[in-house]
């Protein structure tokens, strides 16, 4: 470790990045067979699993084949020839790639035979490739040049006038990397890698022997094709062929720090490859365990908005949100911050002031925003954007099995046998976890795709979902009862199972309500797109289904019955016996990098961390003992209450750590009325967002490339995020809180982001063995992390439930009060798109842009013609809460009486549409139904003009700062 | 009763304008009002004399050939159909067919009812010993039937020569839920038809292969995969195949025992190395036709991953007559480790073309000059290249080459699927080997690298040595021309590039005045 820190003095700590050496190419994946086989290699005996290659075999001895069409994240394939090998006994010259280790093999790797053969292969190689190796952008990582190196080729005696591909075309249409046609020596890792690793299917190779080409889609470009520009081609790319422009530009990176994605809740392990502290690329890491190896277009590429211009790196103030902002130090800023909160609380109260923490920041900069709530401002107001996405998880699968997150890892997929999709769409907003689930059913597995639109997950190149259940949004609760009260009286369930492992009370119960026919599919079909016997097939597959699981998203959760679809997916879970096992359970795909985290953390205003109530007298003392500090046992408010209270006058101050509210929460104009009449908002992020334009202080924050803490991912995973370089700002995010904190007189002392993790884990049971060393020397791990489960825990409740008995909760289908009407006839939901992130912060601050520069409403010809509306022409979206202008993409993706747009820019004014509504339990907002009218639009509305005006000024701050 | 006319519905029979004989036969008839029944067999293989036309008489079968449709009027003005004296004077008569020596020199076990019967009846495939083989399959263990095709001596007649039955008990061995046996009729190989003949000829022979091959393993499900190049052999094959179908010889119980088989056609797009088994089967699977590595074999993790029989045509062709007679019966043929027949197919400059059934053991000179009558020129014979575009140019000094797998090894060639290609003195062979270089970029799959690269490197240092200025540096290039073929023979993945160098190295050898 090249610490630059000495940890025994309280300096400012700038930062300690860890540099990690090279990955190790193994050249074929690694086999997990547990029979094992020895053999001889060059005169040594090694072991290894059945099926392993000879050449893997030979690396793990350190014996380095000659390769190049040969890579550890794809399947063998032969065609280079460099790898050939002898084998005693056997003729010719096998492949050691594609040759797998048998007992008692005796190999030899290298002798005069073998070392003229490979030197001909690269002879021929060479004899059509341009020899400007000193300009080209791969110089010094090409494993061609490592190649004619190491099989010393001293000459091509073709001469370099024969037939060649020099003169190929390049193409630079994709915005991130070029492909230089005259570079490729076809070894297809591109292709292979775009099937088997990220299974789109862009790729192919054109033409045969000497004309093969790789070409993107039918020669369409790599912007034009079905490419999505994951990078998979370009990292398995073995020369410049593929290679990222910002290697082009920058040249190669000298060192690499191993950190965790910030985009979605796949949190994807990435190795920033550096020079100095700037960023050259970012690359997923083979060891990573929630992507291994693979990324997305996001987190691969759209990185650059952490050093875009209109970041904000000076802290600003004023007096009246009408003023000019003034850019002053931090102290300065803390104090005036400190002051207002203080005037507020002695003349409104303890309660009238509270924050937000963000599911953005590691889970250390969360712990102390909500400390600072709970410490500084005595009270409990404090909440987490993840109230607005994923609340009704923590809700429903607290209540039925006792803990507030899904019960698998990511690799429990691989072996699972049927796939219940529910309101996710993976492929757009969790892509690396899409293409695990793609992978492993190429290998055999399906799914069941319950969703509104016919996602890609329906049907797309080697994906076929066997039923697809396109609900009418809202209808989440009559699909899940409809699905168990078929398995029911269809006589599927795992009786023993439920008998064993839940309350057998409540479960009668249950059973009596669930046996009602007013829960069959032929009772809702109206509901469930018409066809009972589809929910029947799908009910009967779920529970035949070896190893079932069920994969949910924001299509579940953001509803007025959210909390309760989540205990119904249990329920269906319970009653099949698919808790508790690999490939089963019950699985959220959480929509932000640090959904978990932020909720884990303690952020929630009735609960601390580890989801344990405020109004425990045991668990308050733990925490007065710790903080000396008296704790309310009242709870604070909700995101919502906190708007109420403002707009009833009661709630003043409010500290809003990196969510953009007056975005991303619904009935923009509700919510832009609650922030204008707080006294003091504090706005702490990188951007100026929307909400800062209600805010009297700004505290700019860091980017995750400066960040130095831990993300925990979607299956509860601990994955450290480390600073490739220092903050931007001056100061860490967690370092400015804390001085907020001093500032309103609690006195808060950290002199690392590792204390926090110390004081996490000292006061949260399920984080008992945590710590920032154990994650930096033994990789991440998913909570909880305890005494009984000292290296984390992968799946969930295998034994027992962790409430115990696993309870079955009745689910009755209420419909919500947001209902289609003549004069709002249609229903709209929400969703994302691949490339744009959430409210597109980041995303819009980068090339990402040329896949989506405009968010878009998509609607079903019938509803488009009787409205005679036409593709791409300006309409006007409107429901009772507002109205906006958007482009219309008509298309058979949706289904009729439904239209559906992405809310990723802000001038889109989604959420001035989008109502009040929300889930009964949590107050998760009610995204996903609203219903509207859409009509011809001859000009932008009035929010939107509002919007651009105010948009010009910001941009002119922006570059005054 | 209507006399029978049999007139070949055949490819090489139907280029030489078949069908337009049929028509002007019939027709004729009619205006005459004589009552024929035109019978369309296949070709005997005597693609000298084809159209060839036979009479069915008391005596036997007489012929008349090559005949055109000019020609009909004449031959019905000699009452060609009774066989008169008059007519069997006519310059088309060629007496009774069997009794040609062509014929009559020949030993036809696989090729026996072929271009004898309607190529297309069960009931005259029955007539001729068809599906006996079958039912004497039936009554064996499935393990037996294999033995009994190991010990036929039976070799892989696609070229690879590897034993049928050896085969046939991996597979049999692997234990999977679904296996299947593919028929490998993409016959690429220039100068090679014979594949084609006896699925034109004697469709049924080969479906009644596939089926006790299916029977020994334990598959359920043929594919014959037909070069797109065939179409008239897909009508013919797929009217067999409808024929067995609807005769219980195959579908849910093949000849009542309780066992489910059935085939169908699959036409390739025209790519050569889709002959080699494992492009096969990729573009069998609907996949881009490139060559797999093997481990894995396919005998184990063949089409869709599942344990495949694949098998060129001859080979399950050959099989009834073996499980008809018996291995003892055809392992009688041949000598050594070469066993049984071999169906020659004689082409290029050859005054007598056609194909020739004969056990291993005859000489390539028997072939050629007895056979096939020296040059169609008439000039010397100068080079004959034996098993297609891959194999090697031998001169006319290794006449006396013994045909069988051992001996034509030895002598720097092989024999591949049995097509023999003859070019006389005006031959150059510095282009012939030049050609066979273009042959292997123009088909090559692209995917290794030796290959892809090295047969175009090929042509190119092939283009130098004939244009070197001086002799060393055409010494020079005939140096990188050796390393390249070695590089081709020792890292191509598969038997395209591996034996390019076959036919490029053995016209250095044999010719090298021509590279001049």
């Amino acid at each position: 470790m090249n610490s630059i820190v000495d940890r025994t003095v309280s300096a400012p700590i700038i930062f300690d990045p860890r540099t990690v050496g090279p990955e190790i190419d193994f050249g074929t994946p690694v086999s997990t067979s547990t029979e094992l086989v020895t053999l001889q290699i060059d005169g040594h005996s090694i072991t290894v699993p059945k099926g392993t290659s000879i050449m893997r075999a030979a690396k793990e001895l350190g014996i380095t084949i000659p390769k190049l069409c040969a890579t550890d994240t794809i399947e063998a394939f032969g065609s280079c020839r460099l790898c050939v090998v002898e084998i005693e006994g056997r003729r010719g010259t096998p492949a050691s790639c594609t040759t797998p280790a048998e007992a008692g093999l005796k190999v030899t790797t290298q002798n005069g035979k073998l070392a003229k053969l490979r030197k001909g292969v690269m002879e021929l190689y060479i004899s059509d490739h341009p020899l400007d190796c000193l300009t080209c952008s791969a110089n010094g990582d090409c494993e061609l040049q490592d190649m004619a190196g190491a099989v010393g080729l001293r000459e091509v005696r073709y001469g370099m006038d024969g037939a060649n591909h020099f003169d190929a075309k390049k193409d630079e249409s994709n915005p991130y990397f070029t492909f230089e046609a005259s570079k490729c020596i076809v070894c297809s890792r591109c292709v292979r890698a775009c099937e088997e690793v990220q299974g789109t299917f862009a790729l192919t190779i054109q033409g045969s022997g000497f004309r093969s080409k790789v070409s993107a889609g039918i020669n369409e470009g790599f912007l034009n094709s079905e490419c999505v520009s994951c990078g998979a081609c370009v990292q398995a790319c073995p020369t410049a062929t593929l290679n990222e422009k910002s290697v082009i530009e920058l040249g190669t990176p000298e060192h690499a720090v191993e950190t965790t994605c910030a985009y979605c809740g796949v949190g994807c392990t990435f190795r920033a490859e550096m020079k100095g502290d700037q960023v050259v690329r970012m690359v997923p890491s083979k060891g990573g365990k929630a992507n291994d190896g693979h990324s997305c277009v996001k987190g691969r590429f759209a990185w650059g908005y952490a050093t875009h211009k209109e970041r904000i790196l000076k802290p600003l103030i004023r007096e009246n949100t009408t003023d000019e902002w003034k850019e002053v130090s931090f102290d300065e800023a803390i104090n005036f911050a400190a002051d207002r909160f203080k005037k507020i609380q002695a003349k409104y109260g303890r309660k009238s002031i509270g924050g937000i923490t963000s599911s953005r920041t590691t889970n250390e900069e969360v712990w102390v925003v909500q400390k600072l709530i709970r410490a500084a401002f005595r009270n409990n107001n404090t909440d987490t954007c993840a109230r607005v996405c994923h609340s009704p998880t923590g809700y429903g699968l607290r209540q039925t099995l006792g803990t507030s997150a899904g019960t698998q890892d990511f690799a429990s997929v691989d072996a699972t046998d049927l796939m219940l999709l529910i309101g996710a769409n993976p492929t757009d907003a969790h892509p690396v976890f899409a293409s695990r689930m793609k992978k492993r059913l190429r290998d055999g597995a399906e799914i069941i795709v319950c969703d509104p639109r016919r996602i890609d997950l329906v049907d797309s190149p080697h994906v076929k979902a066997s039923v697809h259940i396109p609900l009418t949004p809202g209808a989440n609760v009559a699909l899940i009862n409809a699905l168990a009260h078929t398995i029911v009286t269809e006589d599927l369930a795992d009786w023993d199972y439920v008998k064993e492992r839940c309350d057998n009370e409540a479960f009668d119960k249950w059973l009596k309500f669930i046996k009602d026919p007013k829960h069959a599919p032929e009772a809702v079909a109206h509901l469930l797109g018409g066809d009972a016997s589809k929910v029947r097939e799908a009910a009967r597959r779920y529970a035949k289904a070896p190893n079932a699981s069920i994969y949910y998203g924001l299509g579940v959760t953001e509803h007025s019955q959210g909390s309760t679809m989540v205990m119904g997916m249990a329920n269906l879970a319970m009653l099949t016996g698919n808790i508790g096992k690999n490939g089963a359970g019950v699985n959220p795909l959480r929509g932000q990098n640090n959904v978990q985290g932020s909720c884990d953390m303690g952020s929630f205003p009735n609960e601390y961390s580890g989801y344990r109530p405020v109004s425990d007298d045991n668990v308050r003392k733990l925490f007065e003992a710790a903080w000396g500090v008296e704790q309310d046992p009242e709870p604070g408010y909700r995101i919502p209450n906190m708007f109420d209270a403002a707009i009833a006058g009661t709630y003043k101050g409010m500290y809003v750590q990196g969510e953009d509210i007056a975005q991303s929460d619904p009935n923009t104009k509700h919510v832009e009325a609650a922030l204008d009449s707080l006294e003091c908002l504090v706005v702490q992020d990188l951007f100026l967002n929307e909400t800062a334009k209600f805010a009297h202080v700004f505290l700019p924050g860091t980017s995750f490339l400066e960040k130095d803490g831990t993300f925990t991912n979607a299956e509860r995973r601990l994955g450290r995020v480390r600073p490739v370089m220092a903050p931007k700002t001056g100061k860490h995010e967690w370092q400015v809180t804390m001085e907020l904190a001093n500032a309103m007189g609690y006195p808060m002392k950290y002199n690392d982001p590792s204390e926090i993790m110390d004081e996490i884990a000292a006061l949260t049971p399920t984080f008992k063995n945590v710590s920032f060393e154990r994650l930096d020397n033994e990789g991440s791990m998913q909570w909880p992390v305890t005494d009984e489960a000292p290296n984390g825990t992968p799946i969930m409740h295998i034994d027992k439930f962790v409430r115990g008995k696993g309870l079955f909760v009745v689910t009755e289908f209420v419909p919500t009060e947001e209902k289609v009407t003549p004069k709002f006839p249609l229903i709209l939901t929400t969703g994302r798109i691949l490339s744009q992130y959430n409210v597109g912060a980041q995303t819009r601050r980068t090339e990402n842009n040329v896949w989506h520069s405009e968010d878009i409403l998509e609607i079903h010809p019938h509803d488009a013609e009787e409205r005679g509306i036409k593709d791409g022409e300006l309409i006007k979206l409107k429901s009772r809460k507002g109205e906006t202008t958007l482009h219309a993409k008509v298309s058979e993706r949706m289904q009729p009486g439904v239209v559906y747009t992405t809310f990723h820019m802000p001038e889109s004014g989604a959420n001035v549409v989008t109502t009040e509504f929300s889930d009964w339990a949590t107050n998760c907002p009610e995204y996903k139904v609203t219903a509207v009218q859409v009509e011809h639009a001859t000009q932008m509305s009035e929010w939107q003009k509002q919007y651009l005006e105010f948009n010009a000024e910001r941009r002119k701050l922006a570059a005054l700062s | 009763m209507s006399i029978r006319v049999y007139i070949p519905r055949e490819t090489t029979a139907s280029s030489l304008g078949a069908e337009a004989l049929v028509k002007a036969i019939a027709t004729e008839a009619k205006y005459r009002n004589l009552d024929i029944e035109i019978v369309r067999n296949g070709s005997r293989g005597a693609c000298f004399l084809e159209p060839l036309v036979e009479i069915e008489t008391a005596q036997g079968r007489i012929g008349f050939g090559p005949v055109h449709s000019e020609d009909v009027a004449d031959l019905f003005d000699a009452d060609f159909l009774n066989g008169s004296e008059k007519a069997g004077k006519h310059k088309k008569a060629l007496g009774l067919v069997e009794q040609l020596p062509w014929f009559l020199n020949q030993e036809r076990l696989t090729f026996a009812r072929c271009g004898i019967i309607a190529a297309t009846s069960v009931a005259e495939y029955q007539a001729h010993g068809g599906y006996v083989g079958l039912h004497n399959a039936l009554k064996m263990s499935t393990s037996d039937v294999a033995k009994e095709v190991l010990e036929s001596g039976l070799r892989g007649r696609g070229g690879a020569a590897f034993p049928t039955g050896i085969k046939w008990q991996t597979v049999a061995g692997a234990a999977a839920d679904q296996k299947y046996v593919v028929c490998n009729a993409d016959e690429g190989d220039s100068g090679t038809f014979s594949d084609r003949m006896i699925m034109e000829g004697d469709p049924l022979s080969l479906i009644e292969g596939m089926t006790i091959a299916a029977i020994a393993v334990g598959a359920t499900k043929g594919f014959v995969y037909l070069r797109s190049e065939y179409p008239l052999t897909q009508v013919i094959l797929q009217e067999a195949i409808n024929n067995a179908r609807t005769a219980g010889f195959l579908g849910a119980s093949v000849a009542n025992s309780g066992k489910s088989f059935d085939i169908e056609i699959r036409m390739g797009a025209g790519a050569y190395i889709c002959g080699e088994e494992t492009s096969l089967l990729e573009s069998l699977e609907g996949k881009r036709g490139q060559v797999r590595p093997k481990p894995p074999l396919p005998a184990l993790e063949g089409l869709f991953g599942k344990p495949t029989v694949v098998n060129n045509v001859i080979s399950l062709a050959t099989v009834p007559v073996i499980m008809e007679k018996g291995a003892k019966h055809y392992a009688a043929y041949g000598r050594g480790r070469s066993l049984g027949t071999m169906p020659f197919q004689l082409g290029g400059n050859i005054k007598q073309g056609g194909l020739v059934e004969k056990a291993f053991g005859l000489t390539l000179r028997q072939l050629v000059e007895g056979f096939g009558g020296g040059t169609f020129t008439g000039k010397p014979v100068r080079a004959i290249q034996v098993g297609g575009p891959l194999g090697a140019y031998f001169p006319a000094e290794l006449l006396d080459t013994v045909l069988d797998y051992e001996e034509f090894a030895k002598a720097g060639g092989m024999l591949g699927h049995g097509g023999v290609v003859v070019f006389d003195s005006s031959v150059n062979m510095a282009r012939m080997a030049r050609f066979s270089m273009e042959f292997c970029v123009a088909e090559s799959c692209g995917k290794c690298t030796p290959c892809r690269i090295g047969s175009v490197r090929g042509v190119e240092t092939i283009d130098r040595i004939v244009a070197a200025q001086d002799g060393a540096e055409r010494a020079r290039q005939h140096i990188i021309l050796k390393d390249l073929c070695e590089t081709m023979e020792a890292g191509s993945l598969c038997a395209m590039g591996g034996l390019t160098p076959m036919p490029v190295m053995s016209a250095v050898k044999h010719f090298k005045g021509d590279f001049q």
